[in-house]
């Protein structure tokens, strides 16, 4: 839980409460947007994800820098497991 | 240097190291705290400590909720789930960390009902999908963690879902971080300033340390050629004899923090009087409670008695608190 996830929004979820499916390498879950909604997120965006929550919006070069420090740091397939233990 | 060739920017992670060298003055022992514990993770991964000078010493801080957290917090979480009609839910980092009467996953084998969950909304989840159960959120972590938990509470209320509650265990950062300078046998010479708990707090509230405390501050994302850039900060401030908070991580930290992230922890939590950090004793003001306008989504009962300081013993002795 400590290291934030890298993911994109591929939609966002119709409701009173700010969410999107989020795409995470090739696994798609539901994520809330709540903490970021100041920075009017669209699909397309980058997000860090912690804990089912996008904490900010980044670069697409910086989602692939911090997948990349994930796999270095031996820590992607807890950060997938993760997202997979996230509701649909 | 084992592993500079696998990073990105090998060249970039050889010049902070020759920089780190140069700057670092023969004479001096410079010792820095990292204070999260994900960058504690990446230093030992990454085998920084061979990349830096024998006189540039990284010492650990406290910035892991996990490993800060005490025993007697641990049992009173779990002696919630001893109710037959309360689910316990917690982060899968929790599952094997051991209380005086064995971890979470233990109390699972015993047939409790303890589940990972990985979101605390998937834990207000789970309160929906059981109405005829109490489901409590064992809720950890620093400011990072801290915000999302206040959502999910505000949603409960919001969606009036009354079988949801938070075992509140949020700690904050930076009166850590007052601790540790108070402490008079610790010598420090600066900090790597935490990644994710800046995205939410930014970086004004660190001020203090440089103008009060004189020592320099560098918030630095988790990257090897972070790390050691944010090493490289702090010691050019140093030989300038300069104590200032830089940003070493500005692609994901704003130094306002996040607006929206302060505004839910404020509407949800309050400061407790004091909180126990495993291996650091009792700080004050360096956690979070759910404020009495939330308290229907508090598992701890309201009251600011230290004799009422266990749910267990104040469910058992209610009328004495």
């Amino acid at each position: 839980m400590c290291l934030a996830i890298p993911g994109k929004i591929v939609e966002i979820l119709p409701g009173e409460y700010l969410s999107a499916i989020v795409e995470v390498v090739g696994v798609r879950r539901r994520v809330e947007l709540g903490l970021i909604e100041d920075e009017h997120p669209a699909p397309g965006d980058w997000v860090l994800i912690h804990v089912g929550f996008a904490m900010s919006k980044i670069s697409e070069q910086d989602a692939i820098d911090q997948m990349r420090m994930l796999a270095l740091l031996g820590e992607d397939d807890a950060a997938m497991e993760e997202v997979r233990g996230y509701s649909q | 240097m084992k592993f500079v060739d696998e990073f990105r920017d090998p060249e970039m992670i050889r010049k902070a190291a020759e920089e780190i060298r140069r700057l670092a003055n023969p004479a001096r022992q410079y010792r820095l705290m990292e204070v999260c514990g994900g960058h504690t993770h990446a230093i030992y991964r990454f085998g920084l400590k061979d990349v830096l000078p024998a006189n540039v010493e990284l010492i650990h801080g406290p910035g892991c909720p996990v490993c800060v957290l005490p025993m007697g917090r641990i049992d009173d979480g779990l002696s919630m789930a001893g109710r037959s009609d309360v689910i316990l839910t917690a982060f899968g980092d929790m599952m094997r960390v051991p209380g005086t009467q064995g971890s979470p996953l233990q109390h699972k084998a015993q047939g409790r009902d303890v589940r990972i969950v990985y979101s605390p909304m998937d834990a207000l989840k789970v309160a929906r999908a059981n109405p005829d159960k109490h489901v409590v959120f064992f809720a950890i972590g620093f400011e990072t963690t801290a915000p999302s938990t206040a959502l999910t509470v505000m949603r409960a209320r919001a969606q009036g879902i009354r079988n949801f509650s938070v075992f509140c265990n949020h700690v904050t950062i930076v009166p850590a971080i007052r601790a540790i300078l108070d402490s008079p046998d610790m010598r420090l010479d600066g900090f790597v300033g935490p990644g994710h708990v800046s995205t939410v707090i930014g970086c004004r509230p660190y001020e203090w340390i440089a103008s009060d405390a004189g020592k320099p501050i560098v918030v630095s994302g988790f990257e090897p050629l972070d790390i050691l850039q944010g090493i490289v900060m702090l010691l050019r401030q140093l030989e300038r004899g300069e104590a200032r908070v830089e940003n070493q991580y500005g692609r994901a930290v704003p130094w306002v923090g996040n607006r929206a992230a302060l505004t839910a922890m404020a509407e949800v939590f309050e400061l407790r009087p004091y909180f126990e950090w495993r291996g650091m004793g009792f700080i004050s003001q360096s956690a979070l409670r759910i404020k009495d306008s939330y308290g229907d989504w508090d598992a701890e009962p309201a009251s600011t008695s230290p004799a009422c300081a266990s749910p267990i013993r104040r469910r058992r002795s209610a009328a004495r608190c």
